[in-house]
């Protein structure tokens, strides 16, 4: 029965329209679109490597072995198995042009290549034709980047270890780059028999070999797998088909969508401040018709329900309207999309990604909207006579904060669901809540610093006016502090944990990593090597090991995946070293090194912090596969491994005797000058062609570039949240609108002139700012320590332009929104406005 | 005779509102003595506070002239006016119209800031004293009676020690007793610091006494006599 009263209630109260309902409006909408677009685009590519997989992946299926070639059993079961089949070797090598030279990403092919997409070369022609070259030389195509950067030209040659290649054409695409992964050098595509007398490619060297698989149209993927693992067991074969045919990339755009996603949801966090501000203002100008509506008899209940139909109606046309614009703006922008983006994407109205968005905001919008709305059971029908909320309480009753809490912990549930990391949501929840509540406490503290700070300000009436109004009984602070603060503070976490690792990665490395790495150092060229490295006076360093490459298979004799679970040591292939005595500066924490000359079982040294976060002890046993075959060793030792200088790290250490007769190659770092580098860098390269040296510098800036693109998109993010803040604030500024009228109304009639209540107006909007930019920057700050000091483990300095940048947005930000609401104030005749009061 | 302290030739006022152009005041002409009481009464709308708002300069005349202390209003800008009444003006509202934001001492201070009074505060205390609110000096607005904020808006008006101070029915929200005080406050200020007074009221007992009242009727002067 009261419902029905008060949808009637409600209905009639819509009929005010929108009015004091815009910035409701905008905040639901913003919010709710953040989070439906980041989810649409992220369905739009996640739908675009399923519909390319195999265009991605070069093929139905594809088989890759470490360090070797099929051999001629595994040949003979693919070509039984596919209708064609591709061969691609994968390497690293050194492109030379006279003096000068090029880290590039080789990629060996055969004549069928590609087997699915084409490559673009310029000038347009075949890839074939290209590889077959001209004047007896075989041809090459490479990336214009690396053309330009060697001074090299369509029409002229260079080398590849000692073979010379005609570069016929600039490879402007390839199908299956996203599948390859990240690479250090810019890539080179030639005949794998245009290789043949290079000196790459050898037992020892350090390449993968890919098969793409065309299998029948009957052919079932799952099936295939299965027979493939079964026939290859204990090979190290790795297998991938279409139905992800860009396994890392997916991964990372689900991971960074998950992210991005759980960046919206604090931008709704801030929307949801606006919503609560909104609704409170709008009831407060209710209060006469509440106590009406009370002195006629409605019962509290009544009242609430009205109110809350009405709200509801509001949120589900705010989220509506975000879910259009979140889910249209992707397909709006679908071309621009998807030129920019170097993967394929279809661009669609997507349910999934819109439900999540949907629960998000409507969740969102209950939680924000319940404390108001609590309070008009509190409006008695006396306030038709004299102000009775006077003194009401803070908090509404209990059912309502415990409503109130356990929505919390379904919007927190349901982000774990969509989210599917359980840590990364807690600690984003945690965060949040915690942010809100120290700018909780932040405001309050500011309003009550200002009231203390009324006497030193006497003598100074613009300042002691500002003060005033923020430490007065009308709270101006909380809704400024808490939109702008909490936005600033996630676009001051974002700054400072980039900044941070930026620092780590190309301010602080350079200075403890080495120069280079070489790889693929023949065991007959180390003493040359070693030789001109080791009596170069600007060398200060160097490190060299054996190495070979190898995948752990089981740990104790069970599949290492269910030992390990996802950790980075069991995914994917390693590197592993073999010495006979214990080497230079090695630290055993636990157990013993092998003797010197110990021919006994194999046995392993493995990385302390690693084995310990895998749970590994001494005596466990570990299944290594090396170039396909099993080797099974105990752990003898554990031992110190610092990864985080560059320099040269094994997780695991086997016995010389264990592995010394497998094919490899040494792998050595040198630490020289930098006006050393390019020297040490030619005579190298002149006298071994086939060693490929990777400057740490060059690979730092690599690993800058792809962070600038995670940090972009970050900040996007949190320029959602930063712009739903400013709605926020906006949304106060106009509430605020007609009291600073009236108050200046006053100031004139007492003699204010304008640009003294002007000057006013800009401090009081500019301390709040400034306030509030201090708190999100402290806030901002102990998150980015946070993140750095546990997640990524690296040291943690603030960034200061950033900082100083968060704290003058504050300022900037609540200047424009407030002074853009000061021009009415100013300009309203004193007796209008005080006519209207009477 | 010395020249008036409030004059106003011929002044107009017309108001524009949803019903179109008003005009509320018609060629009033009208001169006010340095140190005389003038009581404005008037049936509801007949102009009365429209008057005192013009003769405040917080209304701009939109005929006619209007002068005080020898200077046009009507010729002086926002902020200029702003600056006249600063140093020459105190008003007192029928809804008091406190800063909410401020407390009643720093209320009764804020004319004596803009006005650069190093002393600001120590002379709005005795203000504050004078109207018998010194212990109320750090409430707030919302936390006094209307009697006592109406007190403090005196103390406010009174605290420049203006040439000329002008009262919107003063008592229109005060049941009579409180009223009855008010009055007594305003013309005591008045008395002892020698202003000008310019009363609007519905209450002939209150325009009695006053020096001289003049009525109001649809915006014009419809009698002008000496108080009995």
């Amino acid at each position: 029965m009261s419902l029905s009263i008060a949808a009637r209630f409600a209905r009639r109260e819509l009929r005010g329209g929108l009015r004091g309902f815009r910035i409701f409006l905008a905040c639901l909408t913003l919010g709710v679109a953040a989070i439906a677009g980041v989810g649409s685009i992220r369905a739009g590519i996640e739908a675009g490597l399923t519909r390319e997989g195999a265009a991605l992946l070069g093929g139905d299926a594809e088989m890759e072995f470490t360090y070797r070639f099929a051999s001629d059993d595994e040949r003979a079961w693919i070509a039984k198995t596919a209708d064609r089949v591709s061969e691609v070797a994968d390497f690293r090598s050194m492109a030379v042009v006279g003096d000068e030279r090029g880290l590039t990403q080789v990629k060996a092919v055969d004549d069928v290549y590609p087997l699915v997409g084409q490559v673009v070369l310029s000038p347009d022609m075949p890839l074939a034709q290209a590889l077959d070259g001209e004047n007896s030389l075989p041809g090459a195509v490479m990336e214009r980047v690396l053309i330009d950067r060697m001074g090299l030209q369509v029409g002229r040659t260079f080398k590849l270890g000692t073979q010379e290649f005609y570069l016929s054409a600039v490879l402007l695409r390839e199908p299956d780059s996203a599948a390859s992964g990240f690479g250090l050098g810019p890539r080179t595509i030639v005949r794998t028999t245009a290789l043949e007398n290079s000196g790459l490619l050898v037992p020892g060297s350090l390449y993968e070999t890919k098969y793409r698989l065309d299998l029948p149209d009957t052919a079932d993927l799952e099936a295939t797998k299965a027979a493939a693992l079964e026939a290859f067991e204990n090979k190290g074969v790795r297998w991938r088909d279409s139905r992800n045919g860009a396994p890392g990339i997916a991964t990372f755009v689900e991971r960074l969508g998950a992210f991005l996603v759980l960046v919206g949801l604090s931008g709704l966090a801030v929307g949801g401040v606006g919503v609560s501000a909104a609704v409170r203002a709008y009831l407060a100008g209710k209060t006469g018709v509440i106590a009406t509506l009370r002195s006629l008899g409605a019962e509290r209940r009544v009242i609430f329900q009205t109110y809350f139909l009405q709200i509801g109606a509001l949120s589900l046309l705010g989220v509506c309207m975000g879910l259009i614009l979140g889910g249209g703006v992707p397909v709006l922008l679908a071309p621009i999309l998807t030129a920019q983006l170097p993967v394929p994407a279809v661009f669609s109205f997507y349910p999934e990604p819109l439900f999540e968005a949907a629960v998000y905001g409507l969740l969102t919008a209950l939680i924000f909207t319940l404390w108001p709305l609590a309070r008009t059971g509190e409006v008695r029908a006396a306030t038709l006579f004299r102000d009775a909320m006077a003194g009401a309480k803070a908090l509404p009753p209990l059912p309502y904060v415990l409503v109130t809490l356990a929505l919390v912990g379904v919007l927190i549930g349901v982000a774990i669901l969509f989210s599917g990391t359980l840590e990364l949501t807690l600690w984003t929840a945690g965060g949040i809540i915690a942010a809100l509540a120290v700018l909780t406490l932040a405001a309050f503290g500011i309003r009550r610093l200002s009231r203390r700070m009324r006497k030193a300000t006497r003598g100074r009436p613009a300042l002691r006016w500002a003060v005033a109004a923020i430490g007065g009984t009308r709270d101006e602070a909380t809704p400024v502090v808490l939109s702008l603060g909490l936005g600033l503070a996630v676009l001051a976490a974002v700054g400072q944990i980039d900044g941070n690792l930026r620092q780590t990665i190309s301010g602080n490395l350079p200075d403890v990593a080495p120069s280079y790495f070489f790889v693929d150092i023949q065991r007959d060229q180390m003493p040359g090597f070693l030789d001109r490295v080791e009596n170069d006076p600007q060398v200060s360093r160097v490190q060299s090991a054996p190495m070979l490459r190898g995948v752990v298979a089981r740990i104790n004799d069970i599949p290492a995946d269910q030992v390990a679970g996802d950790h980075w040591v069991v995914r994917g292939d390693r590197g592993i070293t073999y010495a006979g005595a214990l080497p230079e500066n090695t630290t055993i924490t636990a157990g013993e090194w092998w003797p010197e000359d110990y021919a006994g079982p194999p046995q392993i040294s493995f990385a302390r912090e690693e084995a310990a976060e895998i749970g590994l002890s001494l005596g466990d046993t570990i299944t290594l596969n090396i170039l396909g075959r099993d080797i099974t060793g105990t752990i003898t030792s554990f031992r110190e491994v610092d990864f985080s200088t560059a320099g040269m790290g094994f997780v695991m250490a086997v016995n010389e005797n264990a592995l010394k007769g497998a094919p490899h190659s040494f792998i050595a770092t040198v630490y020289a000058e930098e006006e050393a580098e390019a020297a040490i860098l030619r005579d190298l390269a002149n006298k071994y062609p086939n060693i490929t040296a990777i400057r740490v510098r060059d690979a730092i800036d690599r690993v800058s570039v792809m962070l600038n693109g995670i940090a972009s998109a970050t900040s996007w993010g949190a320029a959602a949240t930063l712009l739903t803040g400013f709605l926020v604030l906006i949304g106060a500024a106009a509430a605020g609108e007609q009291a600073r009228s009236y108050e200046a109304a006053i100031l004139k009639t007492l003699g204010a002139s304008r640009g003294r209540i002007l000057s006013s107006f800009a401090l009081r909007a500019a301390l709040l700012g400034a306030g509030a930019g201090l708190v999100a920057l402290a806030a901002g700050i102990t998150g980015g320590w946070a993140v750095s000091h546990f997640v990524m483990e690296t040291d943690f300095t603030v960034i200061w332009p950033s900082a100083l940048g968060i704290v003058s947005g504050g300022v900037i930000a609540t200047l424009l929104a407030g002074l853009g609401f000061a021009r009415r104030s100013l300009s309203t005749r004193p007796a209008q406005e005080l006519r209207a009061r009477e | 005779m010395s020249e008036p302290v409030l004059s106003l030739s011929n002044a107009e006022l017309s108001l524009s509102g949803n019903a179109g152009l008003v005009k509320i005041l018609h060629g009033i002409t009208l001169d006010v003595q340095s140190g005389e009481s003038l009581g404005l009464i008037g049936p509801s709308g007949s102009g009365k506070s429209s008057l005192l708002m013009l003769m405040g300069g917080l209304e701009q005349a939109t005929g006619g002239k209007v002068t005080a202390l020898g200077q046009d209003l009507t010729a002086m800008s926002e902020d200029q006016l702003a600056r006249f009444r600063r140093e020459h003006m105190g008003v007192v509202f029928q809804s008091f119209h406190l800063i909410p934001t401020m407390t009643a001492l720093e209320n009764v201070a804020t004319p004596l800031e803009l006005a650069g009074k190093t002393d600001a505060f120590d002379r709005a205390m005795e203000e504050l004293q004078a109207v018998g609110l010194e212990s109320r000096a750090d409430h707030y607005p919302s936390q006094m009676s209307g009697g006592e904020q109406q007190r403090v808006a005196l103390a406010r008006a009174s605290a420049p020690r203006p040439d000329i101070l002008l009262a919107d029915e003063p008592t229109g929200n005060l049941d009579g007793s409180n009223g009855a005080a008010i009055i007594d406050l305003l013309f005591g200020l008045r008395d002892r610091h020698g202003a000008t007074l310019v009363l609007v009221t519905h209450a002939n007992d209150l325009a009695s006494r006053c020096d001289r009242v003049v009525r109001l009727r649809d915006g014009r002067i419809d009698l002008q006599e000496a108080a009995a």
